[in-house]
């Protein structure tokens, strides 16, 4: 007891006071200012438009007490519930496969009558903790054996997902399965192998995937090839970050979005907005923002005190990583185009919630300490 | 406690190269999207945002107000008004809107063909509908309230004397550009400087704010021209009553202030409506008086007689014999006179137009004599109007002249000029003996003139020319009462490609009031008259001496041959 009351602050303190709540405040400062700043940038992206500035602000409160929630959850219970959450996220994408209505030409969305959500978000969570939990019954490094039924286990919900079809989603989730076996210790051997049998199945993906997808591909390559078809996004998106030059013209003087010329400018491409208005230095000054949470993250899974906390908050902060660069990646061309928002500012989806939802259990695993738990 | 935290402890580290490999990771992405970021935002900056102002950017031209063109005492004789002129986005437009129907039937236009016309041109953000309509149209189109359709100001130019000063003032094309006459002679004057607005546009084209103007338009310059429009009216009607009467293919006729060389009245038949082009051949278009050229005839004979006296070799009273009316010069060629006039003196040459004297006259003496004296009144030289499409004259080199050119020059073929250039050329005689430029514009400055024979050369020559309108000169009908008229008349063959024709001739009158001190020169020519006579002295007299009449009253010039009355010789 002697312990604990020394490491006991002597005044009272919000640093404490917010530990005892089991919230993290670095990690919630961040996510606040981040997330903060990003409803005035979307201000600007979405043309000044003041209902989906509250559509988007409600969602983000709604994120924010789930992370509330969940963050008072002990680690034990996800670990507990891994395999119940997985098997009721996979039968709810089978569900949306046999009988999902049609939401933008694809297959995502389950309707619940009172609200319409992706099983798929479920998933992003489920995924990470049951090869978490599996890979942590035992000691690790893990098996070979065990190793690849981890990866049935990624592959399952991603091929499901990728069938709806969203690459997004898809390749978030297969990597936040990925980063837990990477992080569990597999040795440079098995590294290799499983590098070039995805280099090896490249061609294959190429056999599997849709034309629009292919498309993407083509346009990435050369984005001028199909200057008013696919290849526009990418094209008007550049313009927009370019014309930001170093300075940025200024809050809500950016010319591509506010002339319409830049597609999906509240959405998946609102960084081109940010780059427009606030230049490379605050371009810059978000993705900085964006590596300390990641890197408060990587602490928080460094510091965990098993290795299912070590492993599933790794994966967690190393796919909000993942997050970042693919959705930067696409938006300045570095990567083909794949549907995914930018993390914390991004309008809509229900992936802000699942976000948040992410950090509210690196928060439970950071704030339950056996030392001072019950 | 702790044990349990050693228990743990094994199952927790984490490999230092893998530590380091996620570190790597990290900076590796940082690295990589701060990097393409500087590449976009820094190294290509100036290409995208080029691109961007492409995109985003139109520069439009705002016209400016055309000068006016005046005439010397103010009148308007060329005016622009801003007219709206109906313009089209399609890229906004909805092709079957059925709006679109009214608006073709308020434009005149077919409807089936607008709508097909909005639909070919979906993809571009500009289209003419109907340049140039009505106010009143304009504000019921946009009444409308058709997305897509706006309104632009342009100018139309209206020239409210018409026929009248068509061929002088020429005209604009629809883009307001001076295509013919003094409006593009000066057009760089009168069009001004176009300002130039930046329009921010969206995506489908639709001008966002009003624009911010980088250049104000500068409006055009008024014209003033040297012009008399009265006398502009009563040369016009003079000369149209001439043309129609004698059924002459065109005519044309010039008036020149003697004191400052401006032009007061220039005017052509056939003239056209310059507010309503359409069907009027390009040949009507031309300004005769300064484009075109013709052989002169008998008007040059007063020059071959100052040559005469300027050498020395002839004075007033040098007698030549033109009997028996006709002369063989050279081989088989012959000069003649309508009568044998036989002994004249000088001032018989011009008061008869003694082909036969003439010649004779121009054969004694030296061709440079005859080449110098014609160079010298501004024959073969273009005047220095400017004027588009003016033609140089032409004065065959002296060194080729045999005595058969020089004899047919002393009358007035083998040459050619313009009735303006004949004008300025009388004009020397008119005032003083000064070559003297002439001019469209109105001006108080001191007019350019090179003196080149001297005033009482000129007065001599003068007194001879008040012979032609006297009783038993060529010219009586030039005569305009209690003024007196220096002139000479010319009646030459019509030449064309095909030589010169017989029974068609160009009738020409050019002349000076009053002849004591000059105050207006003018030069009156008539193509091909066929209504039955066709000398320069039936045909082209009457319309100086109408022209004169009128214009002597309008200035408000003194007569200078007021007969005395009988009464007051009574009393006396």
């Amino acid at each position: 007891m002697s312990l604990i009351d020394r490491q006991q602050p002597a005044r009272w303190s919000l640093t404490g006071f917010l530990a005892r709540i089991h919230l993290d405040a670095m990690l919630l400062l961040l996510l606040l200012a981040v997330s903060g700043i990003g409803l005035l940038l979307l201000y600007s992206a979405s043309d000044q438009d003041i209902d989906l500035l509250i559509r988007h602000g409600i969602r983000l409160a709604a994120a924010v007490g789930m992370m509330f929630v969940l963050a008072q959850i002990h680690p034990d219970r996800y670990r507990d519930t891994a395999y119940i959450l997985y098997g009721a996220g996979l039968i709810l994408l089978i569900a949306v496969l046999v009988m999902g209505t049609m939401g933008k030409g694809a297959q995502r969305w389950l309707d619940l009558g009172f609200f319409r959500f992706q099983p798929s978000e479920i998933m992003k969570l489920a995924v990470p903790i049951l090869v978490a939990t599996f890979l942590s019954e035992k000691t690790l490094p893990p098996t070979a054996g065990r190793l690849f039924l981890g990866l049935v286990m990624v592959l399952i919900p991603t091929l499901l997902i990728a069938k709806q079809p969203d690459l997004g989603t898809a390749l978030l989730i297969a990597s936040s399965g990925i980063i837990v076996l990477f992080l569990s210790g597999i040795s440079w051997r098995i590294i290799f192998a499983f590098i070039s049998l995805s280099a090896a199945a490249l061609p294959v993906l190429w056999y599997v995937m849709h034309d629009y997808q292919r498309q993407r591909v083509l346009t990435f390559i050369n984005p001028e090839s199909d200057p008013l078809g696919s290849g526009y996004h990418i094209i008007q998106s550049k313009i927009a970050i370019g014309s930001g030059g170093v300075m940025g013209l200024g809050w809500l003087q950016g010319k591509q979005s506010h002339l319409d010329f830049l597609p999906e400018s509240s959405t998946d491409f609102v960084f081109a907005v940010i780059a427009e208005e606030f230049g490379l230095i605050g371009a810059c000054l978000l993705l900085l923002s964006y590596f300390f949470v990641a890197s408060r993250g990587l602490y928080i899974a460094s510091q965990a005190q098993s290795g299912f906390g070590r492993l599933l908050a790794g994966s967690i902060s190393l796919v909000f990583l993942v997050y970042v660069f693919v959705n930067v990646g696409m938006v300045t061309g570095l990567l083909p185009v794949v549907g995914i928002p930018l993390p914390l500012i991004s309008y809509g989806g229900t992936s802000m919630v699942t976000l948040f939802a992410g950090f509210g259990i690196l928060m439970s695993i950071h704030t339950h300490r056996r030392m001072m738990g019950p | 406690m702790v044990s349990r935290a050693q228990k743990n402890r094994p199952n927790t580290t984490v490999a230092p190269w893998r530590l380091w490999f996620v570190r790597g990771l990290f900076l590796a992405v940082l690295v990589g999207l701060a990097g393409k970021l500087m590449v976009l935002q820094i190294v290509n900056m100036s290409f995208l945002q080029e691109k961007a102002s492409q995109r985003h950017v139109r520069y439009v031209s705002m016209p400016a107000h055309r000068g006016m063109i005046l005439d010397r005492r103010g009148e308007p004789l060329a005016i622009s008004t801003p007219v709206p002129s109906i313009f089209a986005n399609p890229r906004l437009m909805d092709a079957s809107d059925p709006k679109l129907k009214e608006l073709a039937q308020l434009l005149r236009l077919d409807p089936a063909a607008t709508q097909r016309k909005i639909k070919a041109k979906s993809s571009s953000s500009f289209l003419y509908l109907k340049r140039r309509v009505m106010p009143d149209v304009a504000k019921q189109v946009m009444a409308l309230e058709i997305k897509g359709i706006s309104v632009q100001r342009e100018y139309k130019r209206y020239y409210p004397t018409g026929e009248v000063v068509s061929h002088l003032i020429g005209f604009t094309n629809v883009d307001d550009t001076g295509q013919e006459g003094l409006e593009l002679t000066f057009n760089d004057r009168l069009q001004g400087a176009a300002g130039k607005k930046r329009m921010i546009r969206d995506r489908k084209g639709a001008f966002i704010e009003g624009g911010e103007i980088i250049k104000v338009d500068r409006p055009g310059e008024n014209l003033n021209l040297s012009l008399d429009l009265r006398i502009q009216y009563l040369a016009y009607q003079s000369l149209k009553k001439a043309v129609e009467k004698h059924k002459a293919r065109s005519g044309s006729a010039v008036v020149l202030d003697v004191r400052t060389g401006e032009v007061l009245a220039m005017v052509n038949q056939p003239a056209f409506n310059p507010n309503n082009r359409r069907g009027v051949k390009l040949d009507v278009f031309r300004n005769r008086a300064v484009t075109n050229l013709f052989e002169p005839g008998s008007t040059v004979k007063p020059f071959t007689v100052v040559a005469a006296l300027a050498s020395g070799k002839f004075t007033n009273n040098t007698i030549i014999d033109t009997s028996p009316g006709y002369l063989q010069v050279g081989r088989g060629f012959t000069v003649r006179d309508t009568h044998d006039y036989g002994e004249v003196d000088l001032a018989t040459l011009i008061k008869k137009s003694s082909n036969v004297a003439a010649s004779k006259v121009a054969m004694e003496l030296e061709p440079e004599e005859l080449w110098d004296t014609f160079s010298a009144f501004g024959l073969g030289h273009k005047t220095e109007t400017d004027f588009p499409g003016e033609a140089t004259g032409k004065l065959p080199n002296q060194r080729t002249w045999r005595k058969l050119e020089r004899a047919s020059l002393s009358y007035g073929y083998g040459l050619t000029l313009t009735p303006l250039q004949l004008a300025r050329a009388y004009m020397v005689i008119a005032n003083g003996g000064k070559l003297q430029a002439v001019r469209f514009m109105k001006s108080d400055d001191v007019p350019v003139s090179k003196q080149v024979f001297s005033a009482e050369l000129m007065t001599t020559i003068r007194e001879m020319m008040e012979g032609v309108v006297r009783p038993g000169g060529t010219a009586t009908r030039a005569a305009v009462p209690f003024y007196t008229v220096a002139g000479k008349t010319g009646t030459s063959k019509r030449h064309t490609a095909s030589g010169y024709q017989d029974g068609h001739y160009i009738a020409s009158f050019a002349g000076m009031i009053p002849a004591k001190d000059p105050r207006l020169v003018m030069v009156v020519m008539i193509d091909d008259p066929t209504g039955g006579t066709y000398f320069g002295g039936t045909v082209a007299a009457p319309v100086f001496a109408e022209v004169m009449t009128g214009a002597m009253r309008l200035l408000n010039i003194a007569p200078d041959d007021v007969p005395v009355p009988a009464m007051q010789v009574a009393v006396q």
